[in-house]
């Protein structure tokens, strides 16, 4: 089967691999070496060095701002979502009634799309400050905490989900058995539920980090950076180098570099450490 | 036994409690839409009263400003059409990437895998750059980038489901007489099924919300819904909040839709497609 089915490589993995050269590879490749160029189309671009990614850090401090700012974000959004979401999965495997209903709530938001989100919730908090004489654009703290809050009404119910499926997988003789020598709930959550759910964990760390440093639209909608760029996220910054004004484009590029590079790195260190924590069933 | 029960009830409580919390955003979404719109910004808890009632007339200012129904139109096409695509083909390369072992087919696994962690901004310019130069800058276009963007995350769920099916399946049909193709179709393809409801579940999430891709490829000369939200706040000075209501009601309608009725593959496919990754 191994040399026969060969010559089928055309049918079967051409297609993809077509549409990921056009739409991923030859675009990722392009922008590396780009990021090294100046240019206003692809077309036109002349090899300048390094310059596109001192010009990232050296013309204005919008880049670290944005950099600091999306750190800090992603910090507390992933710190909110896990644990209320990880303390919402506890009490929906209890066999409580109504938990399919309140499973349904906690998800919805999910499904909603980033840009419609952001205007909800700009709603939602000028409505709130406007008692005070405040819009969500008067003060980077509210901006901060508007997106906070936003992130996690979005995600809980996704992470709670997957928390859940790994609560409902631990063997219930395991929970017998600590209940019989003897342990308390929290001792049962510390010693029994919290390693069994490592490879859950694992995958909410990541799907959390990844997309609190990749957000885009929720941000655009909610504050589009306002005041004066403080809460821009790092992927609004480079969007906004990009299409902002012409001729730093080449900043914009080298701007994404580093930005994936940091991804990458944060993403892998995050799977290496929970990784080596989980144990093998 | 009684303090449990108690307890369940004070739990019940409070999920009761939260879940309101929950919904609230949804809600004053939906009263507002219904308020003239001078009324709204600045009292958004207030319900709708006789003074401030504006009857469908946002909802008529909306449709009519954004374009709404083909913007509708075109965000069902874009959607359905790349979700098929993407799990036919996905499918098929994921299986004959993981059954014939090649140098080269190594190497497209691993590309696939790290692709998922490449940020888009990482390739927005030059992949929007490109799409015009193929002139793929229109909605069936948007189809091809979209299999081209979303290979990565469906070849790496298929290809773990893949590695759990039994070889001697697949051998079995090869005997019985089965080319390649048809090895896929008869056999593995029924087997993938449930995988391919969790990609699809995945991939509908992604495209059908997503803003910047296809706002970037084809700008708004076909606007998708996310981009006739935005377009709404783009277009004006100022933003007309009537019209703003109706247009977020409008756009949560299907998607609450598509939820209740495909909840449990919704839920199930989430949880499945974590457990993959």
């Amino acid at each position: 089967m191994r040399t026969s089915s060969k010559r089928w490589f055309a049918v079967f993995v051409l297609p993809t691999f077509i549409a990921f050269c056009i739409a991923f590879l030859v675009p990722f490749i392009m922008g590396l070496y780009l990021s090294f160029c100046e240019f206003r189309t692809v077309s036109d671009a002349q090899f300048v060095g390094l310059q596109n990614y001192i010009r990232a850090f050296s013309e204005n401090s919008d880049f670290i701002n944005s950099l600091w700012f999306t750190v800090k974000f992603a910090f507390t959004a992933v710190i909110s979502i896990n644990v209320i979401a990880f303390l919402l999965a506890l009490l929906l495997t209890r066999g409580i009634r109504g938990t399919n209903l309140f499973r349904t709530v906690f998800f919805m938001p999910n499904l909603i799309g980033g840009i419609v989100l952001g205007y909800i919730w700009q709603l939602i908090i000028n409505g709130v400050l406007y008692n005070y004489g405040y819009s969500i654009t008067s003060n980077a703290a509210f901006g901060y905490w508007g997106l906070v809050v936003l992130m996690s009404w979005q995600m809980i119910g996704y992470m709670m989900i997957i928390y859940i499926a790994g609560i409902q997988n631990i063997p219930t003789a395991i929970l017998e058995a600590a209940r019989v020598d003897g342990a308390g709930p929290l001792r049962t959550l510390r010693s029994i539920i919290i390693p069994s759910v490592m490879p859950s964990i694992t995958i909410c760390l990541f799907l959390t980090i990844t997309n609190s440093f990749k957000l885009f639209d929720q941000n655009l909608a909610l504050t589009a950076g306002a005041p004066s760029k403080q809460t821009q996220m790092v992927a609004l910054d480079i969007y906004n180098t990009f299409y902002g004004r012409i001729g730093s484009e080449g900043v914009g590029q080298a701007k994404a570099v580093i930005f994936f590079i940091l991804v990458a790195v944060v993403a892998l260190l995050q799977l290496y450490f929970t990784r080596s924590r989980e144990v093998e069933n | 036994m009684k303090k449990v029960r108690f307890s369940n009830i004070l739990i019940f409580a409070f999920l009761l409690c939260l879940s309101f919390v929950f919904l609230v955003p949804i809600i004053t979404v939906l009263a507002n839409s219904f308020k003239d719109k001078f009324s709204i910004s600045q009292t958004p808890f207030v319900l709708p009263n006789s003074e401030t009632f504006a009857g469908i007339e946002n909802y008529i200012k909306g449709v009519n400003d954004t374009g709404f129904l083909s913007a509708f139109f075109w965000s069902l096409f874009i959607t359905v059409a790349s979700v098929a695509v993407i799990v036919l083909f996905t499918a098929m390369t994921a299986w004959y990437i993981t059954r014939v072992k090649t140098r080269i087919n190594q190497v497209l696994y691993y590309l696939f895998v790290f692709s998922m962690i490449v940020p888009f901004q990482m390739v927005m310019f030059t992949m929007s750059k490109i799409a015009n130069l193929l002139s793929l800058d229109n909605p069936f276009g948007l189809v091809l980038i979209y299999l081209g963007f979303g290979a990565g995350l469906s070849v790496f769920i298929f290809s773990g489901f893949v590695k759990s099916i039994p070889l001697s399946l697949e051998e079995a049909a090869i005997i019985d007489g089965c080319n390649t193709l048809q090895t896929f179709w008869h056999v593995v393809f029924p087997i993938l099924k449930p995988t391919a409801i969790t990609v699809a579940i995945l991939n509908t999430m992604w495209i059908w919300n997503d803003y910047l891709l296809p706002y970037l490829v084809i700008g708004s000369d076909y606007k998708t819904i996310p981009i006739a939200v935005q377009y709404l706040k783009g277009g004006y000075g100022s933003v007309d909040m009537g019209a703003m209501m109706a247009m977020l009601v409008l756009s949560i309608v299907p998607v609450v839709i598509f939820y209740l009725t495909c909840q449990k593959y919704i839920i199930k496919g989430v949880a499945a497609g974590a457990v993959k990754g």
